[in-house]
């Protein structure tokens, strides 16, 4: 860090934080000089969130201390937190919908029993603050009514007219268009002219060089590295961010890509914000390869794995599989693609892949209870359910091997086998498998790698969207990298190294850097 | 005819006033994110204690004091089955309107043995009638006179502090910060929460206004509108009360209307009674008494448009990782 005289805004030392059995913030120190933007990047599950939650009050440190203008506080709550002059805009805003402006900024700092009063008075100071930050807005505007990026200028201006000195922003660019964002960016820039200092979260390394003063890395719940954001550069970021993982082996052979199964042409999606998530996305899938998706989480990947399997219509282009053409006005839903004979292995496994209070043998059977291999002429056939899932844990290695215990008690790799192997054994024709190896231990990883090779050397075609780039690199024939929504580049899989990917992965990745990296 | 509609519309506000005190009361509660099934129970509870205490003391407030109460320490139950312990709203709700129902004629047969009942109140004992200035005066001008000695005047005071809390609660809700927090805490807990005002604390304090108006109303109905506590004298007016709270779309004046409108069709049902329409035979009471009902799904199914309810409503808070 360089030499500051001064002492720092805000200080942290040795903040660990423990969840269960996740260390989700460990030994966290972080020197934040008074007046700057202060970038923190990291992946998604990093726990940058956590951090903040700590610093804001929402959670307390396990241990450590927080400083603030040098002195020691003692922060176990919001209030506390708001009164050590920390404000915070929060990833999902923090507003009550149906309140104008005004409300939402006086709540909790009302100024007396009566409103009326305070309201006056807040009128008086938004104006004062719109006007010294240029924050233009209607304060009595319903926030329901305005658009994402005014509602984060109200929480902006609730976290000034607290008096903060302090203010942290979470991921703030995830709702905003472009155009917004970089205009919360000149705000941010003059809230530091004013001597506020900015606490800036994000995974987004454009972001981190476009605003930041400096920027910390955290990397699985550490601080792995401090930077200069001048000295450093988004090559040297993407490596920080995604560290140098212990290579994983998967035993295959050559690829032999046949016939394409599955072909996207220009995909879109837009998330109920209206926010483009899915922007132009094509893809050809054949038979006997598996195509990686790479690229840091956020990007777009969980929004194409729920178009191409069905979970949320698309809004854009169109989808080949099985003789069908898929579209926005002819959409087909989860249920009916199964039947096409195309399987999913959802990335989240306890939201979408299983019902975890189910006995295993019925969630063996989940998306395929109507099968006839499942149901008697009324009731369903229980005994050919505990049967098939008795084989198949059996086939899998699922311990403890016990068709009755609920799927929550399995651990995490255990439950994986189950979800993936209802999959499999369904003997589809395209399996679209997200992380298929989050949270789960070694052991389970290496059978289930060679699991999925199995299936492409049987003559399938597998996408495999994952965000550990050892397992796009040890399993994909071909890598796809996505970034921002959209597929930014493609790769044989003998060309990928870890430092291209990671590039890519931050869309830095041009011409020049292309000749020198061969 | 307009001796008679005076008359009805006399019964309307006497009727009308236990649903406006719990109406309101399931306003403060449902407001601040809490469902509160159990109106009912802390209206029998109340009317229970109010005519045991005012019977053993010789006070009507007394019985009063007695009947809030008991009124709040159920309300304050519910907060800490659904605040506390995050339990689930209507369950909790359900219990209390058991437990009530069982322990207020199982208390009673104990404490004064007349099968449940309390004894008969009688002088100071209940709330009487308020004769207001010039009321005997007037009595004989036309229309204004009637208006105001008969309809208007003669009540108990409980009756006019109902119709008093309207425009409080109004003014508590929409223009004190105890109101804006109430209203927020109902819609983004996690707001309140991250302007660093303890949600449970709020959603108490609604409880326990709740429990106090609710404990008025069960007052009333022993101490005041009825001499003594009988079995099951709510009659299911904390539910109609919650029909009235939804009907009015959680806001007090269109709340006093919609309890208005209940009250008069109740008073409709008892006029009615006995009476004989020709080829049909005599009115039954029971059509008449379920129609506040049938109007509160009829006009919510599509008349009075969407009833949109406090967002957070019947969630329990929990801290999430942000």
């Amino acid at each position: 860090m360089t030499n500051n005289k001064t002492p720092y805004a805000i200080e942290l030392r040795d903040i660990s934080k423990r969840f269960g059995a996740v260390q989700a913030n460990k030994d966290i120190c972080l020197q934040v000089p008074a007046g700057t933007v202060h970038g923190i990047i990291g992946e998604n599950g990093a726990g940058k969130s956590t951090l903040m939650s700590i610093i804001y009050g929402f959670y307390e440190a396990d241990s450590g201390h927080i400083e603030v203008d040098g002195q020691i506080v003692d922060i176990r709550n919001s209030q506390d937190a708001i009164k050590a002059g920390i404000g915070m805009v929060h990833q999902h805003f923090m507003l009550v919908e149906n309140f104008t402006v005004l409300e939402n900024v006086m709540l909790g700092a009302e100024g007396g029993a009566l409103l009326q009063q305070g309201m006056d008075a807040a009128r008086a100071e938004l104006k004062r603050l719109a006007h010294e930050y240029s924050l233009d807005i209607d304060v009595d505007a319903v926030v329901e009514e305005l658009p994402v990026g005014l509602q984060q200028r109200v929480e902006i201006l609730k976290a000034l007219y607290r008096g903060a000195r302090i203010l942290i922003l979470d991921e703030p660019t995830g709702v905003l268009t472009p155009q917004e964002a970089d205009h919360l960016f000149r705000i941010l820039r003059s809230l530091t002219e004013q001597g506020v200092t900015v606490l800036l979260i994000t995974h987004k390394l454009r972001e981190i060089l476009a605003s930041t003063t400096n920027v910390s890395v955290m990397r699985q719940g550490e601080m792995v590295a401090h930077r200069e954001t001048a000295n450093t550069d988004k090559e040297e970021l993407a490596e920080l961010m995604v560290g140098k993982k212990v290579r994983l082996k998967v035993d295959k052979d050559e690829a032999t890509p046949a016939e394409v199964f599955l072909s996207a042409k220009h995909l879109s999606q837009l998330d109920s914000q209206g926010v483009k998530r899915l922007k132009d996305v094509s893809l050809e899938l054949r038979a006997g390869e598996i195509l990686g998706i790479a690229g840091v989480s956020g990007n777009g990947q969980s929004e194409l794995l729920n178009v191409l399997s069905g979970i949320t219509p698309l809004d854009e282009g169109e989808i080949q599989f099985a003789g069908q053409t898929i579209t926005a006005s002819a959409p087909k839903n989860a249920a009916e693609l199964r039947d096409l004979k195309m399987a999913h292995v959802p990335e989240d496994r306890h939201k979408m892949g299983l019902v975890t209070g189910f006995e295993a043998y019925e969630a063996a059977v989940l998306g395929y209870h109507n099968s006839d291999a499942y149901n008697g002429k009324i009731l369903m056939n229980r005994k050919a359910m505990l049967e098939e899932c008795n084989s198949r844990m059996a086939a899998w290695d699922v311990r403890p091997p016990n068709p009755h215990l609920k799927t929550a008690n399995f651990s995490g790799g255990n439950q994986q086998k189950i979800v993936i192997a209802r999959e499999v054994e369904q003997n589809p024709d395209v399996l679209l498998i997200g992380q298929p190896t989050r949270g789960v231990d070694i052991g389970a990883i290496e059978n289930i790698h060679e699991q999925i090779v199995k299936l492409r050397d049987s003559g399938k075609a597998i996408l495999l969207v994952s965000v550990e780039l050892d397992e796009i690199m040890a399993l994909s024939d071909r890598i796809l990298v996505m970034f921002d929504g959209a597929v930014v580049g493609e790769l044989d899989a003998k060309d990928a190294d870890e430092r291209t990917l990671g590039l890519m992965m931050a869309n830095a990745y041009n011409e020049d850097q292309k000749g020198a990296a061969q | 005819m307009f001796d008679t509609l005076i008359i009805m519309l006399d019964a309307t506000l006497r009727v009308s006033t236990p649903l406006i005190l719990a109406a309101l009361a399931g306003l403060y509660a449902e407001r601040s994110g809490i469902v509160d099934i159990g109106l009912e129970g802390k209206i029998l509870g109340s009317a229970f204690a109010a005519a045991a205490g005012a019977a053993v003391f010789g006070s009507a407030w007394i019985g009063l004091a007695c009947g809030v109460l008991a009124s709040i320490v159920l309300a304050l139950i519910h907060g800490f089955a659904c605040i506390t312990h995050r339990g689930d709203h209507i369950v909790s709700g359900v219990a209390i309107n058991t437990i009530v129902a069982g322990l207020t004629v199982t208390l009673g047969l104990d404490w004064f043995g007349m099968g449940g009942q309390t004894p008969t109140l009688s002088g100071d004992q209940r709330f009487t009638e308020i004769t207001l200035p010039f009321a005997d005066a007037l009595r004989d001008v036309p229309v204004i006179g009637q208006i105001y000695s008969n309809l208007l005047s003669g009540h108990n005071i409980i009756v006019y502090l109902a119709f008093l809390m309207v425009p409080a609660t109004y003014w508590i809700i929409y223009k004190t910060r105890f109101g804006l927090r109430l209203r927020a805490v109902g819609e983004n807990p996690h707001a309140v929460d991250t302007a660093g005002i303890s949600v449970a604390w709020i959603r108490y304090r609604a409880l326990i206004v709740c429990g106090i108006l609710c404990g008025i109303a069960g007052a009333y109905l022993s101490t005041a509108h009825n001499a003594g506590f009988l079995k099951d004298m709510s009659a299911g007016k904390g539910y109609m009360a919650l029909a009235a709270l939804i009907f009015g779309k959680w806001r007090p004046v269109p709340v006093l209307f919609a309890c208005l409108l209940f009250g008069f069709l109740d008073a409709v049902a008892v006029r009615l009674q006995g009476v004989v329409i020709p080829g049909m035979g005599e009115v039954p009471v029971q059509l008449i008494e379920v129609l506040p009902y049938v109007l509160t799904v009829l006009l919510l199914a599509g008349f009075i448009g969407k009833a949109v309810a406090p967002k957070a409503v019947g969630r329990p808070y929990v801290k999430e990782r942000a």
